[in-house]
């Protein structure tokens, strides 16, 4: 790991500098705002939060080109904000709406933004690494130097994925960054209590993949072990694995009751914050001075504001597109793809197409039927 | 039109749509260097090289993965598992990601991706290499699925799932591999997804079969013809999804009895779907409950003449078929039949 003396430290332009620090502050406004939102029921299902991964986030990102692969695991907000998807879509998928980047059929975990190469966010631990290689094996078949930064969890290093796909990467020598987002726990299983081998940038060694690792605290180190690592893997063209050593600061998701670390572990964990620690290496640096370092965290602040304002006003899919993207429909087709048992768009006994059946009528009137049925059943 | 076997009318579809589209590629265990081991890819490595042939480890999962991946990224990747059992080791790969991803991003990517397997009873194989899946893969949103029985179908079908925009899962069958059939010579010959295959008309009773059961329904109807005097009409839907219900209902409205046949188990299997779809849309039509002809409730079985009477045989399928239109059943088919009783 490189010396974390602060004014000893070389840095970026001062422009990407700032940058690196805006968007790390975006991120913990917006993951901050999404747990109040998850508190006030705005959103469903699990969220797993990045705060206290940020620099690692930023850091890995930022040594990528634009036209590289990322794809991440089910804490993926702050992968696809770093790509630059609007805060506004992401709020909105959380949120479960038409405008959500995944466009409300994903959710927390499964973020994506096709056109920025934000290659998705991935429910099932250890689940995106074979992905990634077939992503990085597309792009030696079309003869492209891009690369692909697959970051998984230190629990997905238990994965039988892990091994399969670490040995075949090594063995077609695909151009991939395995980083292992290493923040001390699998869920709630520390590190030490999941894996034989604590120290994981070894874990692909046996494979014939190399490890590095750099500090997940450190934006700075961070962007310059990847650096080198995206560096060696576009130029040779065979894997690495590099390990972020972080820490969550937060429960694995909403639900954790964190019965498993202590306050004190914690609190000693975020005297390293990666946030507070940059700033204060701009301002010793002159980058930025006090007034500008508050101004980021109001504008951050500002933005997440914006994005709520803008997923609160996106409408709900509508019912008619529950079956849309299920496939892609081939028109002349006369075969049926789906069973409808909820389709809204026409009357069973004027049924022509042979797509589907229906037992429902209208669209809205299906939905006025099911809220009430769920209602009588919390009364119940 | 020339006489192939399934294997070569497979092997003939993969070196056409090899040589048409540079972005399809195959991987899969032993199908380079050892040619396949049921021998469909051979001499696919020396014509195309290795970049477009690929030997895998043993890792199903995540071969299927790569293939995800690689489809997700404008690739048309086509990968053989060896048998459909090891299928079950890469379910995680299929169900939550060939099959999910285009809805659970929002229709944002397409994943074109072919996988290839056979299944069946009949070799001695026992209970971990024997069994036929088709309603796994069937049940889940998402997927096609596809089950040629004879050789024009399975290189026309394969063409198709290739050009497919969709995952799907291409199921072919051990035993059919050297079975010969006419295939037509042209190379764009295909054979569309969603449009059964009537393989025999009749008046009687419609026969729907699956898979290697197609073949096994239509010796059935010749003896129905032949010993009972019974006009059976044998449809092969060719293709579970998209499925050609309306070619079903059709021959369901003229004939007005209905027996499934499909080599899988009978809970929650393709029979008790098509069967459910059938009473749904055309119960007024029928004369009599749909019947099914399934495999047996069991793991397979190694030993041979357990094996045997396993899974479906023309006499279970003739008995079936004479219950259905009232008339006595010969006793001995009564005595091997299968199926949820």
């Amino acid at each position: 790991m490189a010396s974390s003396s602060e004014t000893t430290r070389d840095l970026p332009e001062p422009a990407l500098a700032r940058e690196w620090l805006e968007t790390m502050t975006l991120i913990r406004r917006f993951e901050e705002r999404a747990g109040e939102m998850y508190a006030r029921a705005k959103v469903g299902g699990f969220l797993h939060l990045s705060i206290g991964e940020e620099a690692t986030i930023v850091g890995s990102a930022r040594a990528l080109r634009e036209h590289d692969y990322l794809i991440s695991t089910y804490r993926s907000h702050g992968h696809a904000l770093v790509r630059g998807t609007p805060p506004e879509n992401v709020m909105a998928e959380l949120f479960g709406r038409a405008d959500g980047c995944s466009g409300g059929r994903g959710g927390s975990m499964h973020m994506f933004d096709a056109a920025r190469r934000f290659m998705g966010g991935y429910g099932i631990v250890g689940g995106n690494l074979p992905i990634a290689a077939g992503l990085a094996l597309a792009s030696d078949y079309e003869g492209t130097d891009d690369v692909t930064l697959c970051t998984f969890g230190d629990g997905a290093s238990n994965q039988g994925t892990f091994g399969e796909t670490l040995n075949l990467a090594a063995l077609w020598k695909l151009p991939v960054v395995f980083m292992v987002t290493n923040n001390q726990f699998g869920m709630g299983t520390s590190l030490s209590r999941h894996s034989a081998v604590t120290d994981l940038q070894r874990k692909g060694e046996s494979l014939g993949v190399p490890g590095m690792r750099c500090d997940g605290m450190d934006v700075l180190d961070t962007y310059a072990v990847l650096c080198e690592a995206i560096a060696r893997v576009r130029e040779e063209r065979s894997p690495v694995l590099v390990e972020a050593v972080t820490y969550r600061f937060r429960g694995h998701s909403m639900a954790d009751p964190e019965q498993y670390r202590s306050k004190e572990e914690v609190a000693h964990w975020r005297e390293r914050d990666p946030i507070p620690a940059f700033g204060r290496l701009l301002v010793a640096d002159g980058v930025i001075d006090e007034d500008q370092l508050a101004q980021i965290d109001a504008r951050a602040i500002e933005r997440v504001d914006a994005a709520v304002e803008f997923a609160e006003a996106s409408p709900f899919p509508t019912p008619e597109s529950l079956y849309d993207d299920v496939y892609v429909l081939d028109p002349s087709s006369s075969g049926w793809y789906s069973v409808r048992t909820t389709d809204p768009r026409r009357d069973a006994e004027e049924s022509t197409e042979p797509l589907a059946f229906s037992q429902a009528r209208d669209g809205d009137e299906v939905q006025q039927q099911i809220t009430d049925a769920l209602a009588r059943e919390e009364r119940a | 039109m020339a006489e192939l076997r399934y294997r070569d009318a497979l092997n003939a579809a993969l070196r056409e749509e090899l040589s048409r589209d540079e972005r399809v590629f195959l991987m899969g265990e032993d199908i380079g260097v050892f040619g396949g081991a049921f021998k469909v890819t051979d001499g696919l490595l020396e014509e195309f090289g290795e970049k477009r042939v690929r030997d895998t480890p043993i890792s199903e999962n995540t071969i299927i993965g790569i293939g995800v991946g690689a489809a997700m990224a404008g690739l048309r990747p086509v990968v053989e598992l060896m048998t459909i059992n090891f299928a079950l080791l890469a379910f995680d790969q299929i169900v939550n990601h060939a099959a999910h991803i285009h809805y659970m991003f929002g229709g944002q990517v397409r994943v074109p991706l072919v996988v290839r397997m056979p299944q069946g009873a009949g070799h001695q194989l026992g209970p971990t290499h024997s069994h036929c899946f088709e309603a796994l893969f069937l049940h889940i949103p998402g997927l096609l699925v596809a089950a040629p029985a004879t050789a024009a179908d399975a290189k026309g079908l394969l063409k198709t799932a290739i050009r497919d925009e969709n995952p799907v899962i291409f199921i072919e069958h051990e035993s059919l591999y050297g079975v010969r059939g006419e295939v037509p010579d042209e190379e764009e010959t295909l054979v569309e997804f969603g449009r059964a295959r009537i393989a025999r008309e009749g008046s009687d009773v419609t026969i729907v079969a699956v898979s290697r059961m197609a073949l096994t329904a239509e010796r059935a109807a010749k003896t129905l013809a032949t010993s009972h005097d019974v006009s059976a009409e044998v449809i092969d839907p060719r293709t579970l999804r998209p499925l050609d219900l309306d070619s079903i209902l059709s021959s369901v409205r003229k004939t007005n009895r209905c027996v499934v046949v499909e080599e899988g188990w009978p809970h929650g299997g393709v029979a008790a779907n098509i069967a459910a779809l059938i009473s749904e849309q055309a119960f007024d039509d029928l004369d009599a409950p749909v019947r099914r002809v399934s495999g047996a409730d069991v793991p397979m079985p190694y030993s041979k003449p357990l094996e045997d009477i396993a899974y479906p045989h023309e006499p279970q399928i003739v008995s079936a078929v004479l219950e259905t239109l009232g008339l006595a059943a010969p006793a001995t088919a009564t005595a091997t039949q299968t199926g949820a009783r």
